[in-house]
């Protein structure tokens, strides 16, 4: 059994969660289907998706140019530009930043990038305790679980759920009220802000002509770290990167109506360069790490698409198979349509490619994706350099090869037909076959199995066409 | 107008009666209906897996079944899908066969799809007569594919008696997904399971559909559970909505 079927497995049981998941993609599905609507009325959708698109493409073509570019605006405004090939480059990195500034504690925006490299374990070994920040992220922070969906971290989790964690936690007395519960995070996090030593961000974007990180947040959270803090580092993918303000303006347009359905996020903060003389506040030092880890290997090839991804989320929210289990059952940073395709090309085949069975190929995510990634069909070409590799069994290489030999010859094929209604004859009840050898044995666990017919249709057709065609 | 019937593995082998209804129905709607002997399967479950060469070679078969044909119509959104949108990327670099894919993949349509934009069908007109609830099944490549979306609507929507009870989440994929389905059985059935909450929510008491897969994942399921929702295939019910018998029966 695949180690993403045994994950399946397990997830499928955690039933409070599931129908918690299910609930809050349908809603998000929702809502940006009602606000792209309303960009489709206005006939702005589709070229804004290939605004995006090609803004997008861009930068990516021109790759190395972009990022440098990104390093000499930051640099010439006082900032530190790093490259991190790998993960842990990225986080021995931060690392070393906030021991130097001999910091204790960090105070986080909500990050994929930074849950990708697994940064708070690092930072925990170096005596450095982290804190997230978004809400979300903070619930999964207290229960020792990775964020189960990039926009939403903790949407499988109802507030009752909150409310005993916060009440094992913090040890606060257990209210069920969403805003009580928000009102104690606030509380503590309002200390963490005044007390960090440095703020750790991801970015939603990275502009190259001036340097600028931009963060897109809800919560006014993301604000407060890159302002509070003395030290701001942001780790940031080096597929976020624009050229220019200009081709910033249709993502700034396109990923919230896409994420969550809002207009625009409640706070969108671009930060170019540290606190500059007579600005009242902003860190004295900041740090840009663009990270690699695995990015690059799609440049110049199909897959490069991939990297056009904007993290709204808009796949795993019409996932039909992510909506049943949220991001953990995947076993990796990045969940649903996205992660299913970009983990085994960034983060090794062989080792990620159980996980593209993880997708009935239905189309829904390509169909969703704001920035056009054929998402399922780059799943499905994935699927071809699986079956050629040692992924793939001897047994299921031959019994494919066997099965097309035997069916692309007619004569075959109505042998193979006649045969397996033969055999089934003993174990027919009812038109269900009563027993399920090999690979029917998994059909049949839950479903059962038509019998073949008594008379196939090409064994009527000889009497039909009488009737029919007289 | 001659349309040659491409019956699919999965109705020739195991649902024949849903063949049976189609050609019928072609055939009250004066179409010329044959049946090219030399077809097997479109090669979809080697395709969706991941092998080309495998997919190739019954791609090639199906090519040469139907040369001659003037229309081939399936039953099956999916298997028509894949004769549209994957045939003429399979053969980069051999540009006959390349271009008789084409060739083919021009002149293939669904069934509901063929019955609406080519013979432009009014089913009321034959007087189609139908009485019973009905939640259609909206399977995904028939939609995302192959891009027939409304067809199957239009043509429950003319026939008589048919009450339509629409699924919430008609996007959903049921679950079936080829070897998916076996691949993955937990969350196949988990899916299915969440199409039959759906459509017990509509309380219709047949579930149509146009893919016989999906129908065959979904009956299957809803076999086992023992539930008493019907499952048709749309050429199924439109056979029975179109028979000359029933016309005289009614007053």
């Amino acid at each position: 059994m695949s180690a993403m079927r045994d994950r399946v497995q397990r997830q499928l049981e955690k039933v409070s969660q599931r129908t918690a998941v299910a609930k809050a993609t349908r809603h998000h599905y929702h809502t940006r289907r009602k606000q792209w609507a309303k960009m489709a009325e206005d006939g702005r959708l589709q070229s804004l998706r290939d605004w995006v698109r090609d803004v997008k493409n861009q930068a990516l073509n021109n790759n190395d140019q972009v990022l440098a570019q990104f390093k000499a605006s930051l640099e010439a405004r006082g900032g530190h530009v790093h490259f991190a090939a790998t993960a842990e480059d990225a986080v021995r990195q931060v690392v070393e930043i906030a021991t130097a500034h001999g910091a204790r504690l960090a105070v986080k925006a909500k990050s994929m990038a930074s849950e990708e490299i697994h940064l708070n374990p690092a930072l925990e070994k170096a005596g450095i305790e982290p804190v997230e920040t978004d809400l979300g992220e903070y619930i999964v922070q207290l229960a020792g679980q990775p964020p189960v969906h990039i926009v939403g971290p903790a949407l499988h989790m109802t507030r009752y759920d909150v409310a005993e964690l916060f009440e094992e936690k913090l040890g606060e007395p257990m209210s069920t009220d969403p805003e009580a519960l928000t009102a104690v995070a606030r509380r503590v996090l309002r200390e963490k802000f005044l007390q960090a030593d440095i703020g750790i961000t991801g970015g939603n974007a990275g502009i190259a002509e001036t340097g600028t990180v931009v963060l897109f947040t809800n919560e006014g959270n993301g604000r407060m770290v890159t302002s509070l803090p003395r030290v701001m580092v942001t780790v940031i993918g080096l597929e976020k990167m624009v050229a220019t303000w200009a081709d910033f303006e249709p993502i700034l347009t396109l990923l919230p109506r896409s994420a969550t359905g809002q207009n625009s996020t409640v706070y969108v903060s671009a930060i170019t360069g540290p606190r500059r003389p007579g600005e009242i506040d902003g860190p004295e030092e900041l740090h840009v790490i663009v990270l690699d880890a695995g990015r690059s290997k799609l440049l110049g090839t199909k897959y490069q698409d991939a990297l056009r991804c904007f993290r709204c989320g808009a796949c795993l929210n019409c996932c039909p198979v992510f909506r049943q289990l949220g991001g953990h059952a995947y076993g990796t940073t990045y969940g649903g349509p996205i992660g299913v395709t970009i983990t085994p090309l960034m983060k090794g085949f062989m080792e990620h490619a159980d996980l593209l069975d993880a997708c009935s190929l239905c189309g829904a995510c390509t169909e969703a994706c704001a920035v056009q990634v054929p998402l399922h069909h780059f799943i499905r070409d994935q699927k071809e350099e699986r079956a050629q590799s040692a992924y793939t069994s001897g047994m299921e290489r031959f019994l494919f090869r066997a099965w097309s030999w035997a069916w692309s010859s007619p004569g075959r094929y109505r042998l193979v037909a006649r045969l397996a209604k033969w055999l089934s004859r003993p174990f027919t009840k009812n038109g269900y076959l009563t027993w399920h050898p090999g690979p029917l044995g998994a059909w049949g666990a839950g479903r059962e199995f038509p019998a073949p017919a008594a008379r196939s249709l090409r064994d009527r057709w000889e009497e039909l066409e009488r009737e029919v065609n007289p | 107008m001659r349309v040659s019937f491409f019956s699919t593995c999965l109705v020739d082998m195991f649902f024949p009666d849903i063949g049976v209804s189609a050609i019928r129905l072609l055939r009250r709607l004066d179409c010329q209906v044959d049946f090219p002997e030399g077809q097997t399967c479109c090669g979809q479950p080697a395709w969706n897996s991941g092998f080309r060469e495998e997919a190739e070679k019954m791609a090639e078969a199906i090519i040469r079944a139907f040369a001659e044909s003037e229309y081939v119509v399936a039953p099956s959104g999916s298997c028509a899908g894949m004769i549209r949108s994957v045939y003429p990327q399979l053969f980069e670099g051999r540009p006959e066969l390349q271009a008789q894919a084409r060739a083919l993949a021009a002149k293939t349509y669904e069934l509901s799809e063929f019955l609406v934009k080519i013979l432009r069908v009014d089913l009321r007109e034959q007087g189609a007569h139908f009485e019973g609830t009905v939640a259609y099944h909206t399977s995904c490549h028939m939609t995302r594919e192959l891009g027939v979306r409304e067809e199957p609507f239009q043509l429950l929507d003319q026939v008589e008696g048919v009450v339509r009870k629409d699924l919430e989440r008609p996007d959903l994929c049921c679950g079936f997904g080829g070897t998916f389905s076996v691949k993955q059985p937990e969350l196949s059935v988990a899916m299915a399971d969440e199409k039959i909450a759906d459509l017990d929510g509509t309380g219709a008491g047949y579930l149509v559909g146009a893919d016989p897969a999906c129908l065959m994942h979904l009956r299957g399921r809803l076999e086992r559970l023992g539930k008493g929702q019907k499952v048709l295939h749309l050429a199924e019910l439109l056979e029975m909505a179109t028979r000359p018998a029933r016309k005289e029966d009614r007053p």
